[in-house]
């Protein structure tokens, strides 16, 4: 079951690399231009957050009449917690990075293949950070 | 393609990507949590993420394959603010509990009331930010 739940793995990280690359979410300057709400905007990235929200929901439809997934025990999908400080708070930190620069996370971490030293870069800051919260979170008692 | 057509069929296969993880592992398609958990396992349920990983990074070459060119990507951003939104970018993914793809393709597929609100401040944030820097005299 491992082998096949890591082959299920390669094949979605395959399939969301690539529709990353076709995208155009790769590209920093495109997505500042998609942002840049009051400037020469640019709202053809839209369609990527519609086209995958779309096609992701008819699985969420699938899957609400499935009682286990096929390859695994149970659905581990995030419970609805109520809104927090925390959530909240997470986001803005995120938008600003991703304001600052046009990387999120796939978009950064697909673009290590094409070796620009600044994508390096970032994907590097970028977990650090992720280990700064994590013994954050361990020294608060989290 | 036009950039309208390529941003719907990336989208599309994005969702995909999404709807197989999820029918077949019953797992989220978040990368940030995906990296996190690859980086620093919480528990033994680490190969598909590395393998999730492995396949991401092979997404160009296909790309590649496929058009016989490599994706775009212009970065112009000084070393500075690269590295300060790189921090902020992880740190802030796992206080908030997701990013682009989690809360995004994800928690608003499943109409997520977390996810509709951390995608709608983390846009805000972010078109915020783009316009401080532009237009902001910054």
């Amino acid at each position: 079951m491992e082998i096949l739940r890591a082959s299920v793995g390669l094949l979605a990280g395959l399939l969301f690399g690539f529709g990353l690359a076709l995208s155009g979410m790769m590209d920093p300057a495109r997505v500042l231009g998609f942002l840049d709400v009051a400037g020469a905007w640019d709202p053809s990235l839209a369609f990527v957050l519609a086209g995958a929200v779309a096609v992701s929901a008819l699985g969420y439809l699938l899957v609400s009449r499935m009682r286990k997934p096929v390859l695994a025990q149970r659905f581990e999908i995030p419970r609805n917690r109520p809104i927090t400080a925390s959530l909240i708070a997470g986001a803005v930190l995120f938008g600003i990075g991703w304001g600052l620069v046009g990387l999120c996370p796939g978009p950064a971490l697909v673009g290590l293949t094409l070796g620009l030293p600044q994508v390096i870069g970032f994907v590097a800051a970028m977990v650090v950070g992720m280990l700064l919260h994590r013994f954050t979170a361990a020294a608060s008692g989290r | 393609m036009s950039t309208f057509l390529s941003a719907l069929a990336g989208g599309a296969l994005i969702g995909t990507s999404a709807a197989l993880l999820l029918i077949l592992n019953g797992r989220i398609a978040g990368i940030s949590g995906i990296t996190a958990g690859a980086v620093m396992p919480l528990s033994r349920d680490t190969p598909w993420r590395w393998a999730f990983l492995a396949g991401l990074l092979l997404g160009p070459v296909l790309y590649r394959l496929a058009f016989g060119a490599w994706p775009v990507v212009q970065l112009d951003a000084p070393w500075s603010l690269v590295v300060l939104g790189g921090l902020l970018v992880g740190y802030g993914t796992r206080l908030g509990g997701g990013c682009t793809s989690g809360h995004g393709v994800c928690g608003l597929a499943r109409l997520s009331p977390r996810s509709i609100a951390a995608v709608a401040t983390f846009m805000a944030a972010a078109a915020g930010t783009v316009f401080l820097v532009r237009h902001g005299g910054w």
